[in-house]
């Protein structure tokens, strides 16, 4: 089956996705040590945000799916983070 | 080609397939079944809420004690709020319309996922059930508003766990309508129809599938941390705890704002059916009332802030707020000059669906005023929790789409039904709704405007003409919902058989026999051109 196909992916490539999500989480509890002030929620959404993309692109077999598809997820992660900028912004600025 | 007028067939209505009687309606996934199925039990919990309105009507005709104690009297606008809100309003018309003439505008058998539909409609009954049982169960009636605003709703110690739960499931009952929708729209429409020969309603239900599926996660998110910091008390929003109160309510308009826009949009969806029809002309500006319904669920979705003028956000954050909710009326007048254009130079057939789509127009625009007096920020201070919101917000829903639905109702009632009702009565009973309509929230305008705040059980003397009146409307509206609710069940009964082209509709619905068969097309008509088509004319490209 063509779909099966170009979703294979192999245990290699999880593996090696789920050590750097497992990483990644390490950081984020790491960077709660260091005083960013403001940034403190940037810096963790920010690598929230590097953490689903792996998990879309690889797990969810999103980068092998059709551009429409691709931009219609990235779509609705930048409508998500404009609504999280906004709001913090708020607190920003208060 | 679609089933013709007089051939053999089975409606829906008499369709017997594996089961019988009553379960053969409650196990069906049958859009069509489906949609009726969600239209009894709105129009059910429609009843119930305005009750409870009208007892509150009553108890504010004199200051004072009238008929129900304060504590009674929270109790019943918070559950008039959630039973309106939540299980009428927000699903009401893409639920009830979208369900049953969905599909067949856009030329398919059914939705995409019927079962699932099946589910969705079982979630808002457990949903809708469990709101109102919040009434009677634990330590009494919720009293924080439907708004659940912390910290009262963390501290209150009636049932608000329980209206809480109800509420994140009628959540996720929209969320799979809003993707079935999304896909039945992406997926089945008939040849030839574009997006851009689809007709306008289906846009509508399109836009709004798409707020169900993005906002009304965070809704279901916040209630669920509403619910963890009383049990838990974790501090997600009290301060003692170094948590916001501010953040429970930008996490709740994130989702009630553009929940507002899922209860106009299919309003605004099915008034732009109607105008065409009874002006028997293409309806004008296709394109830009198609945009601007896409156009208002995304800027809808950036004006949360303006309900929170007052809360203590940033001023940076109230200028921003502020300039896009004046942005979002840009789109909305676009339709109103597109509809009232449609009728300009039309053969304007002033039949009971167009009474109410023009009177929507009429309280829309009405709502959509006044609502700008809110977004400038010095008059919101003035305005702020008073009589003049509920006014602007009733201009809105209940002048909007509660006109809209009425509309809907009349239009595709002798569709959906296969009858037809009184028309004279329709006409009758359009006045005295619209009388007593404006009768009931026009003096909280202006008493609103005076002072006279939100959600009191009691006023000053000062404010007595204006409540009186206002009851006094209340009592002529209800008279006139009742007049309706009269005349289209008797004629359920009773009515005469009603053609299967009644009003000269072009769209889809109109080409097959009234009420329709089981799958809607014995064969899915091929589309050639955009809809609204009446012959030649020089709107039509």
């Amino acid at each position: 089956m063509k779909n099966q196909e170009t979703h294979s992916t192999g245990y290699l490539t999880y593996a090696i996705v789920l050590i750097g999500l497992l990483a990644l989480t390490t950081l984020s509890v790491a960077v709660t040590g260091i005083h960013l002030g403001a940034f403190t929620v940037a810096l963790a959404l920010l690598i929230a945000s590097i953490k689903v993309a792996f998990v879309l692109a690889v797990f969810m077999h999103l980068r092998s799916e059709n551009l429409f598809l691709k931009l219609a997820v990235a779509g609705v992660f930048v409508l998500f983070a404009l609504v999280i900028i906004i709001t913090f912004f708020d607190y920003l600025f208060r | 080609m679609a089933n013709q007028e007089g051939d053999h067939y089975i409606s829906y209505l008499d369709q017997q397939g594996k089961y019988r009687g009553l379960l053969a309606w409650l196990l069906s996934t049958d859009h069509k079944r489906i949609g009726l199925m969600y239209f009894y039990v709105i129009a059910t919990f429609f009843f119930i809420a305005v009750s409870l309105g009208l007892l509150m009507r009553t108890e504010l005709i004199a200051p004072g004690e009238t008929i129900m104690s304060p504590q009674t009297y929270n109790g019943l606008f918070t559950v008039h709020g959630i039973i309106m809100i939540f299980i009428i309003v927000i699903p009401g018309l893409s639920v009830v319309f979208g369900n049953f003439f969905l599909p067949i505008l856009i030329g398919a058998k059914d939705v995409a996922f019927p079962k699932l539909n099946l589910l969705s409609f079982y979630l808002f009954l457990l949903g809708a059930i469990m709101a109102v049982l919040s009434q009677f169960l634990g330590d009494g009636p919720p009293d924080t508003g439907w708004s659940f605003y912390v910290p009262y709703s963390v501290e209150s110690s009636t049932n608000v766990i329980f209206a809480l739960t109800a509420a994140f499931i009628l959540g996720f009952s929209s969320i799979l309508t809003g993707i079935n929708f999304i896909v039945t729209i992406h997926r089945m429409r008939a040849p030839g129809m574009t997006f851009m020969r689809m007709p306008l309603f289906p846009w509508s239900i399109y836009a709004t599938a798409w707020i169900q599926v993005l906002a009304t996660p965070i809704i279901g998110i916040t209630l669920l941390m509403v619910v963890a910091e009383r049990a838990f008390s974790i501090g997600f929003f009290d301060p003692a705890l170094g948590g916001d109160p501010i953040l429970f309510q930008h996490l709740f308009w994130i989702y009630s704002h553009p929940a507002v826009y899922i209860m106009i949009l299919p309003a605004m969806g099915v008034v732009t059916e109607i105008f065409p029809t009874f002006s028997q002309k293409p309806v004008f500006g296709y394109t830009a009332i198609a945009i601007s319904s896409l156009t208002i669920a995304f800027i809808g979705y950036f004006v949360w802030g303006h309900h929170m003028f007052t809360s203590g956000t940033s001023y940076f954050s109230r200028l921003f707020f502020s300039l896009l909710t004046f942005l979002v009326a840009v789109p909305s007048a676009i339709k109103v000059f597109n509809w009232v254009a449609t009728m300009y130079g039309g053969s304007i057939d002033l039949k009971p669906p167009l009474l109410y789509a023009v009177g929507f127009i009429f309280l829309f625009m009405i709502g959509g005023l006044t609502g700008l007096i809110q977004g400038a920020l010095a008059t919101n201070i003035q305005v702020h929790d008073t009589a003049f919101v509920v006014a602007h917000f009733h201009y809105i829903i209940f002048g909007g789409m509660g006109f809209a639905a009425f509309a809907g109702i009349h239009y595709w009632y002798p569709k959906m039904f296969g009858k037809m009702y009184n028309i004279r009565f329709a006409n009758i009973a359009w006045v005295v709704i619209f009388t007593g309509f404006n009768l009931f929230y026009f003096p909280q305008l202006v008493i609103g405007m005076q002072g006279m705040p939100r959600r009191y059980f009691d006023y000053l003397p000062q404010f007595k003409t204006g409540q009186v009146l206002s009851t006094i409307g209340s009592y002529i509206l209800v008279t006139g919902l009742l007049m309706m609710l009269i005349n289209l069940l008797a004629t359920r009964k009773k009515g005469k058989t009603a053609p299967a082209n009644p009003w000269k509709g072009v769209t889809l619905e109109w080409q097959i026999p009234s009420p329709p068969p089981l799958e809607n097309f014995d064969i899915i008509p091929e589309i050639k051109r955009r809809p609204y088509f009446f012959g030649e004319s020089k709107n039509e490209k």
